[in-house]
């Protein structure tokens, strides 16, 4: 099997929302928990979950925004932590983001070409005389006039915007990209242009994709792997076909029937999850998912108030954190 | 819900009718025609949902009923009328009777439709206190009420909490309550799940539906999520560019799609279906006109697969078809009106035969393909 392109062992990132009066942390936001999840090259990694469940911390997490608190990040079976600052900048060039707005994500007093230059000059990947040509290169790849390089951002639709900051980030010549979220501002025709765009520079760049999303349609049509997120946690990752085929945990279930179709022949059951998403502020013991889940009953003598379940493979590349699953007892 | 009341619901009376309805934002650089010659009626306790994408003035329509416009905005022509009565001739006074009272509103933004520095409690009762003339203990008690309807979990505490202490799906329950709570004969719901988490769009959707059961409003529910749509409405009507191209029942409109447009929206949804290939997602080319500069005939020829010479200079009238389908397509129609009894739903391509089609790959494949 090859080797992940970078992986994340036991990572956890806490932030402190309290201290008592000497100083010591009192209340602690986990937004992610010692996570594991491994990205191999040119495969794209589909993260689901919703609002406030640590999907773009870990995204953060990966292009060198956060410090995790704990754990480590290896990155072509190097240990980020340890390695000298000047690698470390190295590997910022390797990974890069593509953001959720594209209204609030580009500088709105730069040209389009501008923006894109600017990563190109600071890391002086390309000669002077030759950042022009490859700006208006970069501008024709992601589907874009090489004229529009002196048009500032605001003369641009949301899809033009998001790809401008496609093609900023494919500047760096990157080898991973961070999608967060990059078709949920944009209306539907053209979410399904951007997603094909991306789909196309994967092959065309040799790219690996970690996607970031809040409904499991979109991350269905482009990922090859999908991993699951609740509170901080991972709780199923699977092959696509398989988590769509055969979704293991009560979560996944929950999400899988939320989305509306369209096709009353695909329509199955709705399960309703109770309440919101519940605080990721100082988490009780025990399955993050317990006090949302339907299917708790079913599990009797399980540990689920007591102990996280540990993420166990069920069949081959298919992981659950369900007490429901054996092996997971 | 959707196939089983279609019959009965086309018998009840229309409580609004709305007819030719424009409206126009005068600037400096030109007029935008944001609603352009907008037709549609509501009959008592059906949904009829507006689709249409950003700038497809399903929104403007919305606002323009309620008389919530704000300048430069400006209703033009049309009459809009609510059992009988036209609400356009309404002094501002008569209109605040009918809004929040007979017809009510959910606006798009839990976050930033309700008032930072009031309680949920002071928000709620204005509207109850004003429309159902009750005191303030008997208006805390029906808030509280209403609360607990739309499922918030001890509403006697929440209703005391600022709306910053609430998450998103709660405010937008919050916003809900507030739109019902003085019984509405009519709600329009303008994107009233697009801001929230799958899970708690699909929370809401049902409290909606349930509610529509227990109170028998009428709802127009508007939004861009056409998988929404099909699980809540009645009816539909799709919107590009200020008009309406398409109207029909919701099953009819997802068994049989007659609009390019309508159908380039349905194609484009990521699906879910089980496929052994997830090669490229069926899109539609270009982008919205530029509202200021719209094309002189059918305004979405340019994006079109099927656009004949015709479309590019003439503007396809909406035509009647049958049963109460409306259609502005030059296309379609010639394709479909001789054929129709024996349009059975094909499987693979949900436009059916379409003799007339000029691609010879139809749609869904073909040069849509990039």
């Amino acid at each position: 099997m090859t080797e992940p392109l970078i992986s994340l062992r036991n990572v956890s990132k806490h932030f402190t929302m309290d201290r008592d009066l000497l100083g010591r942390t009192t209340s602690v936001l986990k937004a992610v928990d010692d996570l594991s999840l491994d990205i191999y090259p040119g495969e794209t990694f589909g993260l689901v979950g919703e609002s406030g469940c640590g999907k773009t911390t870990v995204g953060k997490l990966l292009v060198d925004l956060y410090e995790p608190t704990a754990g480590e990040i290896v990155y072509n079976g190097v240990d980020l932590a340890k390695v000298s600052a000047k690698e470390r900048r190295r590997y910022c060039r390797d990974i890069q983001l593509i953001f959720q707005d594209p209204y609030a994500s580009l500088n709105p007093r730069m040209t389009v070409g501008d923006i894109i230059a600017e990563p190109i000059r600071v890391n002086r990947l390309q000669p002077v005389e030759k950042i022009d040509d490859r700006v208006g290169y970069l501008l024709n790849a992601v589907g874009l006039s090489a004229n529009y390089r002196n048009r500032f951002p605001h003369e641009f639709s949301g899809g033009q915007r998001q790809r401008v900051g496609i093609a900023r980030a494919l500047a760096m010549e990157p080898r991973l990209i961070v999608c967060d979220e990059p078709v949920s501002a944009l209306d539907v025709s053209i979410q399904a242009q951007v997603l094909n765009l991306l789909d196309d520079l994967s092959e065309e760049f040799g790219l690996t994709y970690l996607f970031i999303a809040h409904g499991l349609n979109v991350v269905k049509h482009i990922s090859d792997r999908v991993g699951v997120m609740y509170l901080g946690k991972l709780v199923e990752v699977a092959p696509k076909r398989e988590l769509y085929r055969n979704p293991l945990h009560p979560y996944t279930k929950a999400l899988l029937s939320a989305i509306p179709v369209t096709n009353p022949a695909l329509r199955t059951k709705r399960i309703l999850l109770e309440g919101d998403v519940t605080s990721p502020i100082d988490p009780k013991p025990g399955c993050r998912f317990a006090s949302r889940c339907y299917a708790k009953g079913e599990c009797v003598g399980c540990a689920c108030d007591d102990e996280m379940p540990p993420l166990v493979e069920v069949s081959p590349g298919h992981f659950v954190a369900c007490y429901l699953h054996p092996g997971a007892q | 819900m959707t196939t089983s009341d279609t019959t009965t619901t086309s018998e009840r009376p229309i409580i609004l009718d709305v007819k030719g309805l424009s409206t126009d934002f005068v600037m400096k650089r030109g007029t935008v025609q944001a609603v352009r010659d907008v037709s549609f009626s509501v009959r008592a306790g059906e949904v009829l949902a507006i689709v249409g994408e950003s700038g497809s003035g399903k929104s403007v329509a919305s606002l323009s009923i309620l008389q919530l416009l704000q300048p430069p905005g400006r209703v033009v022509a049309g009459e809009v009328r609510y059992r009988g009565q036209d609400l356009l001739s309404l002094s501002k006074r008569e209109m605040r009777d009918v809004r929040g009272n007979k017809i009510s509103m959910i606006f798009q933004e839990p976050m930033t439709s309700l008032n930072p520095v009031f309680t949920i409690e002071d928000q709620l009762t204005e509207s109850i206190r004003t429309h159902m003339k009750l005191g303030k203990k008997a208006a805390t008690e029906r808030a509280i009420e209403m609360l607990r309807l739309v499922g918030i979990p001890s509403p006697e505490q929440r209703i005391k909490e600022y709306p910053h202490q609430m998450s998103g799906g709660m405010r937008q329950r919050v916003m809900t309550a507030m739109a019902l709570s003085c019984d509405p004969d009519l709600l329009i719901a303008d994107e009233p799940t697009t801001a929230l988490d799958v899970t708690i769009q699909a929370q809401i959707l049902a409290l909606l539906a349930d509610l529509r059961e227990k109170i028998g409003m009428a709802v127009i529910l508007i939004t861009h999520d056409l998988g929404v749509v099909a699980e809540s409405a009645d009816r539909v009507v799709v919107m590009y560019c200020g008009q309406v191209v398409e109207e029909a029942t919701a099953q009819a409109l997802f068994e049989r799609p007659l609009h390019p447009y309508t159908l380039g929206l349905l194609e484009s949804i990521p699906g879910m279906e089980d496929t052994e290939d997830d090669g490229q997602l069926y899109m539609i080319p270009g982008m919205v006109p530029n509202p200021l500069n719209l094309p002189k005939g059918c305004a979405f020829a340019p994006r079109c697969s099927r656009a004949i010479d015709r479309c590019a200079s003439d503007m396809p009238p909406l035509v009647e078809l049958e049963d109460g389908r409306k259609l502005r397509c030059f296309v379609d129609v010639t394709a479909v009106e001789p054929a129709a009894p024996a349009c059975a739903p094909a499987e693979s391509s949900p436009a059916g035969p379409t003799p007339a089609d000029p691609s010879p790959a139809g749609p869904g494949s073909g040069e849509v393909r990039a």
